[in-house]
Parts: structure tokens; C-alpha cells; sequence
């Protein structure tokens, strides 16, 4: 479904990602893994289309389509969906309108009806319950007030929403306590098909022993380093990443 | 010749048509009004607290004043009734300058309320108009002074002493006319001690093609532990200019709550004096203003603390886009004895395009030690971040853009203390934003007056 080609990405005329080669197939999960500053949560930015990052090199097709070329929110209708490390408080926006506007700008966007405001709140508690998000936050305005915890399950609340078809999860484990990080977790891996794939950037294995991945990449220097199975995770997470940087800076 | 000069032509000229077509104290200010204007000019841009608005300009083209009160077919009263279920008031119609009464607008008023022209007014309560008219609208300020000299209607609002008005009055002045017009309106309201009332003024303009200059001077008493709401929207048009002076005292422990907002609008100047007099007031001032083309809005504030515990909340926000430029001068004083004064001046700004222009000048100046005080101004953009996650959920950008406008003017809703005008405002910037287009129908006062368009 996902196909990255020799992407390179800089921001204020800094080259950030120098060469990323991805293939990305339906029913995978993929772990991107890396020390700070590796390039990680450029790569998420690069692939949902932020406006501060310039594409300076390579491509990316999604389902055949040249993502690169699609406006932010054309990616998401077509079915990409990011997870953020910081999601955006948005004060007075409520949860409310905001996920009525995003899913029926998703609808129009397939030549949908709206959805009627009694479907839409059926809609709103079926997936409430995945990540036992409370109502009390629908009424609320995006994000404001909200704990590490909640903000994380709203993320994952609009993923199951907007069903889509590649998500990409940015550090969803940083700032959860360990039930937290279960519900997420948990909830990701109820939204799970043979259809769909996930790419789950973390730091640690912590949130690998919830969501199991089917490959491991290590990112440093803005490259895709090193590929394996699930066993990579377990090994960096014992021995850290010094050696891979050796052996990658010994390389050159 | 000065822009006032051609007025005070016009008022040399005629004088006996203005004072017989109006009376009693309105017609006995007008002698002390003209010595205020001889000589005098408007205020330009330069002058203190002038810093982008020339008045000079928007009073020198010659605006035609309906001396003679002459019908010009605008009688609202007839035509329409309110009946909008989910805001019931009692509703008054300023058409141009002239007042009018809808059917039964009075029947909700309780015992001893009296909501008239204030021409009739100076008649038949002469008592209560020789007593406040004019006591606190400063000749000083021009335009004022103008608005006095040539005043003959305007709308009498008197809640007597412990009176609860529960229904809100209002008040919904209409700009009609073929021929360039300057209207020329006057309001005083009185509320004696323990008195409470809500009043909802809206302006529109009817016949858009035509140049209006709607010029207005408010006057409003509030006695001791009155409690007055006071809401002032504004819905006109592009060749609409307007120029307000709203002046207030109140007295011990009274609660004020002022919003003015501006919709739509050509060019606009607001001015709010507020004299605190008497220990323990509270004062919520509010303005919210959105502005797009090329549309100019200014609002100016200045609020006198000369009382103990009084306490001040402002806040004014402006979303402007395509070239429209936004002014906010605001002062708060705090006098020497005032102690324990609590005031906060806040305004808040969105150039949404590059072209737009806000001008902000908080001020405050405090004579006192005891007290506990803020300002600040602010001018920003859309913000960037919360726009790209908004299209990151696949809201498209032209809409994730009008929502987080939307969302920026929330607060200034959340203080509006009516709750069904609260639901209308947010509906009607809500449609207002999404479609630009100004229709009264979606105004905060729906009262039905465009069906006469």
C-alpha cells in the first residue's frame, strides 16, 4: 500500500531524512525505531503532508497515488492517519463539531451524504468505547485540559472513527502510566485488519509487547538502518543503540 | 470649512423645524452644543486615540438630516411583529432616526417601565429627561456634540426603583433611505436602584446602495445595585458608516454587562465612557468584532475607577481578514483612593491575512497602591499547528480555517449572560463566518425585519 522511494525531506533548508526506502504492505505492522533525533517524527510529519517540511528528493505512492502531491487533508481521506506525539489543543472547537467535520469532509470527499446527527452520535459512542474514552470530553473542546492519557485515547478514539487504511502511531507511548498504555494499546490492536497496517514509532520495546510488530526498522541519521523481525526490539532494548551507531558510523 | 461647519449651516437654517419637530431638554442642550462646535473640528487620524480613524472624513460628505421628520415609508412597527420563539422580547424600532412601537411591545412591560420616543418622552416625562439627558455625554467629544445639537428622536428606556424587567427590550434600528442619510439617534436609559433590565440593540441596513452615516449617543444611569445588560450588535453594510458614543455612570454595587459587536459593517467607531461611581460596581465590557474586505473597525474604551472594590473586566477581539483594518484603544483609570480595584483589559487579535491591520493600545493608568490590575494586547495568526492537525483529520484547510476563527471569538460568546442570544451569536458567526453573507434573518435579534427587502 505504501511505497517509499529514496526520501529525502529537509526543514528550513535542513536535511533531515537522506534516502528512506519503506515498502508497507496491508496487514502489517511495522515498528520504526531510533535514538533522538534520528528522524522519526519527520517521517511521520513528511507523510501527512505538514507544510514546514520540503521534499526535496524521491517519492511516495500510496495505494498507486503520488502521496507527495495530495494536500494534507486529501491524505487523510484517502486513508493515511497520524497519531500525534503532541496532539493539538484547539480551544473552543469542540470534540463534537470537530469530528462531525472531519468525517464528513471524509464523506463528501466519496460523494457521501452527511451523516444524520442521530447516526453520528451512535457513531461517536460505538468507538468512545473502544478506548473507554469518557463522554464528558466529547463537550469539550479538542484536547484542552485533557491528561497525557486522555489525549493519547483521543488520538486513537479519531483513528477508529476514521478507519483508515495506514496508521502511523508517533510516540503514542510517551507520557502514558502502564493502564494507559494497555487501553491504547489494546484499542489499536481492536482496530486492527488484514486490511489495514500500522507503523508504531517508539523509543522502547514497552509498547511492543502490546502492539507486536511483524518488522523492525532502526532509523539513524535520516536512514532506515537496519531491518529485521520482532527480535531487533527485544536486542536494542537490552543493548541500546550504540552499537548499531558504531557499526554504522564505522561503515562509512 | 470643516466637515461641522456644513451642520452647523444646516442647523442655523433650520433651527425652528428641528426644535418643532422635537422637545423640551433636547432642544434646550442644542444652544450649549453649538458653542462646543464653533470653531471645533472632528477628530483625525493623528489625534490622541485617533490613531487610524478620521473623522473628518466620514462627516464631510453632506449627509441630508430628516429635519422635517418627514415619512420616508419605513414604518416597521406596522409591517412586522417578533415572533421568534426561542428570543421573545419587547420590541422597539428606530427606523433611520424615528421611533416606532411594535404591536403590544409594551404589554410584557411591568408597572412604572417606560419604553418610548424620547421626543414624547421630553414631553410627557419631562422629569426624568430634564433630570439625565445630557448629564454625562461629554460636549467635549465632537461627534457627540453634534449628535446633540441636531438630536430630535431617540428611545426612552426608565426602569423605576426594585423593578425586575424580565423580558428582554428590543431595540432594532433600521438605515433606509434612497438619498445619502445621517441619522441622528439618542438614547437614555435609566434604571433607579435595585432595577434590572437586558436590552439588545441591532442595527441593519436595509437600502445597502445607499451612504448612511448612523450616528448614535447612549446614555446610560444605573443606580445603586442596578443590574443592566447592554448588547449592541451591529449588521449594516459596506457604505454604512457608524459612530457610537455610549457613556455610563454607575452608582454603588450596580452590575453592568457591555458587548458590542460588529457583524458587518462599513466603517465603524465605538466609543465607551464609563464613570465607576460608587463603591463595589461591577463592569463586564465585551466587543468581538469580525472584518473582512476592506471594512474598518475601531473601538475605544475608557473606564474611570474612583470607588473601592470595583472591579472591571474587558475584553475585546477582532478577526480581520483581506484588508480590513481593526483599532482597539482602551484606557482604565484607577483614581487615587480606589482601593481594592480589580481591572483587567485584555485584547485579543487574528490578522487572518497578510494584508489585514490591527492597531491595539492598551492602557492603564493607576493612582492607587491597594489595587489589583492587567492589560495586555495581542496579535497573532491562525495557528499554525492546530490548523495542520485539523487537516491532518482531513478537515479541509478553507474550513479548518473559519472554525478556528469561529473558536477564537468563544469566549467573547461565553460572557454574553443571555442564554438564547449566546445560542444565536454562536449560530450566527457560525453562518456568518462560513458564508460571509450578512442576512438578517440569521441575526442574533432574528426579529423579521428583512422580509421587507
Amino acid at each position: 500500500m505504501l511505497e517509499i522511494k529514496n526520501l529525502h525531506a529537509a526543514i528550513d533548508g535542513k536535511e533531515i531524512l537522506k534516502g528512506i526506502n519503506l515498502t508497507v504492505r496491508p496487514g502489517e505492522v511495522h515498528a520504526i525505531m531510533g535514538p533522538n533525533g534520528s528522524g522519526k517524527s519527520t517521517l511521520s510529519s513528511v507523510l501527512t503532508g505538514h507544510p514546514a517540511f520540503t521534499v526535496t528528493e524521491g517519492e511516495v505512492t500510496f495505494y498507486g497515488k503520488n502521496l507527495l502531491e495530495l494536500s494534507a487533508e486529501d491524505r487523510s481521506h484517502e486513508g493515511l492517519f497520524l497519531s500525534f506525539q503532541y496532539p493539538v489543543e484547539i480551544p473552543g472547537v469542540s470534540m463534537v463539531n470537530f469530528m462531525r467535520a472531519a468525517l464528513n469532509a471524509k464523506r463528501k470527499y466519496y460523494n457521501q451524504e452527511p451523516l444524520s446527527a442521530s447516526d453520528f452520535l451512535k457513531l461517536m459512542r460505538e468507538k468512545r468505547a473502544i478506548v473507554q474514552l469518557d463522554n464528558k470530553l466529547a463537550s469539550r473542546s479538542v484536547n484542552e485540559g485533557f491528561s497525557g492519557g486522555e489525549k493519547k485515547r483521543n488520538e486513537i478514539f479519531q483513528m477508529a472513527v476514521l478507519e483508515p487504511r495506514l496508521s502511523i502511531l508517533d510516540e503514542t507511548d510517551s507520557g502514558l502510566d502502564i493502564d494507559a498504555l494497555r487501553i491504547v494499546a489494546e484499542g489499536v490492536n481492536k482496530l486492527k485488519t488484514e486490511n489495514n497496517a500500522t507503523i508504531v514509532i517508539t523509543h522502547y520495546q514497552r509498547l511492543l509487547d502490546y502492539i507486536k510488530p511483524d518488522i523492525v526498522h532502526v532509523l539513524y541519521k535520516g536512514r532506515i538502518v537496519k531491518t529485521a523481525g520482532p527480535e531487533l526490539a527485544l536486542e536494542l532494548e537490552e543493548r541500546g543503540y550504540d552499537w548499531i551507531k558504531e557499526e554504522v558510523d564505522n561503515a562509512k | 470649512m470643516t466637515a461641522i461647519n456644513q451642520y452647523i449651516e444646516l442647523f442655523k437654517a433650520t433651527r425652528e423645524a428641528i426644535d418643532a419637530h422635537s422637545a423640551g431638554a433636547l432642544n434646550a442642550l442644542r444652544p450649549k452644543a453649538l458653542e462646543a462646535l464653533e470653531g471645533a473640528r472632528m477628530p483625525v487620524k493623528g489625534d490622541e486615540d485617533y490613531e487610524v480613524t478620521d473623522l473628518e472624513e466620514v462627516y464631510a460628505p453632506d449627509y441630508g438630516v430628516n429635519v422635517n421628520r418627514i415619512d420616508l415609508g419605513v414604518n416597521p412597527a406596522e409591517a412586522f411583529h417578533c415572533d421568534v420563539p426561542n428570543l421573545s422580547t419587547c420590541l422597539y424600532f428606530l427606523a433611520n432616526d424615528a421611533f416606532f412601537a411594535a404591536r403590544n411591545s409594551d404589554k410584557n412591560l411591568p408597572e412604572g417601565v417606560i419604553v418610548k420616543s424620547l421626543r414624547r418622552a421630553a414631553v410627557e416625562n419631562a422629569d426624568i429627561v430634564e433630570k439625565y439627558y445630557g448629564q454625562i455625554a461629554s460636549l467635549d467629544c465632537r461627534p457627540t456634540a453634534l449628535n446633540t445639537l441636531l438630536a430630535q428622536d431617540g428611545l426612552l428606556l426608565y426602569v423605576p426603583k426594585g423593578v425586575v424587567v424580565e423580558k428582554p427590550i428590543q431595540l432594532v434600528n433600521i438605515l433606509n433611505s434612497a438619498t445619502p442619510l445621517m441619522a441622528v439617534r439618542r438614547l437614555l436609559i435609566v434604571l433607579e436602584d435595585d432595577a434590572q433590565a437586558r436590552m439588545l440593540v441591532c442595527d441593519h441596513t436595509q437600502n445597502k446602495q445607499t451612504d448612511y452615516l448612523n450616528t448614535q449617543v447612549v446614555e446610560i444611569f444605573a443606580g445603586k445595585r442596578a443590574v443592566f445588560d447592554y448588547y449592541d450588535i451591529e449588521d449594516s453594510s459596506d457604505s454604512t458608516h457608524r459612530v457610537s458614543n455610549i457613556y455610563i455612570r454607575q452608582q454603588e454595587a450596580s452590575n453592568l454587562m457591555v458587548d458590542g459587536i460588529t457583524l458587518t459593517n462599513g466603517f465603524t467607531r465605538n466609543n465607551y465612557v464609563v464613570d465607576l461611581d460608587g463603591d463595589r460596581t461591577e463592569l463586564h465590557l465585551l466587543g468581538m468584532a469580525m472584518a473582512s474586505g476592506r471594512r474598518h473597525v475601531d473601538n475605544h474604551t475608557a473606564v474611570n475607577h474612583r470607588h473601592k472594590y470595583g472591579t472591571t473586566s474587558e475584553l475585546f477581539k477582532y478577526v480581520l481578514d483581506d484588508q480590513a483594518v481593526g483599532s482597539f484603544s482602551g484606557l482604565i483609570k484607577v483614581f487615587p483612593g480606589a482601593d481594592k480595584t480589580e481591572a483587567y483589559q485584555s485584547n485579543k487579535n487574528v490578522c487572518a491575512s497578510p494584508e489585514a491591520r490591527m492597531y491595539s493600545k492598551p492602557q492603564l493608568i493607576i493612582d492607587c497602591d491597594d489595587v489589583k490590575c492587567s492589560h495586555g494586547s495581542s496579535i497573532g495568526q491562525i495557528d499554525q499547528n492546530a490548523l495542520f492537525y485539523m487537516q491532518s483529520r482531513g478537515i479541509p484547510e478553507h474550513e479548518a480555517r473559519l472554525m478556528l476563527m469561529q473558536a477564537f471569538m468563544n469566549d467573547v460568546i461565553a460572557g454574553v449572560r443571555l442564554e438564547s442570544l449566546k445560542d444565536r451569536l454562536r449560530h450566527l458567526v457560525e453562518t456568518h463566518i462560513l458564508g460571509g453573507s450578512s442576512s438578517c434573518q440569521d441575526c442574533a435579534g432574528a426579529c423579521p425585519t428583512t422580509k421587507k427587502d
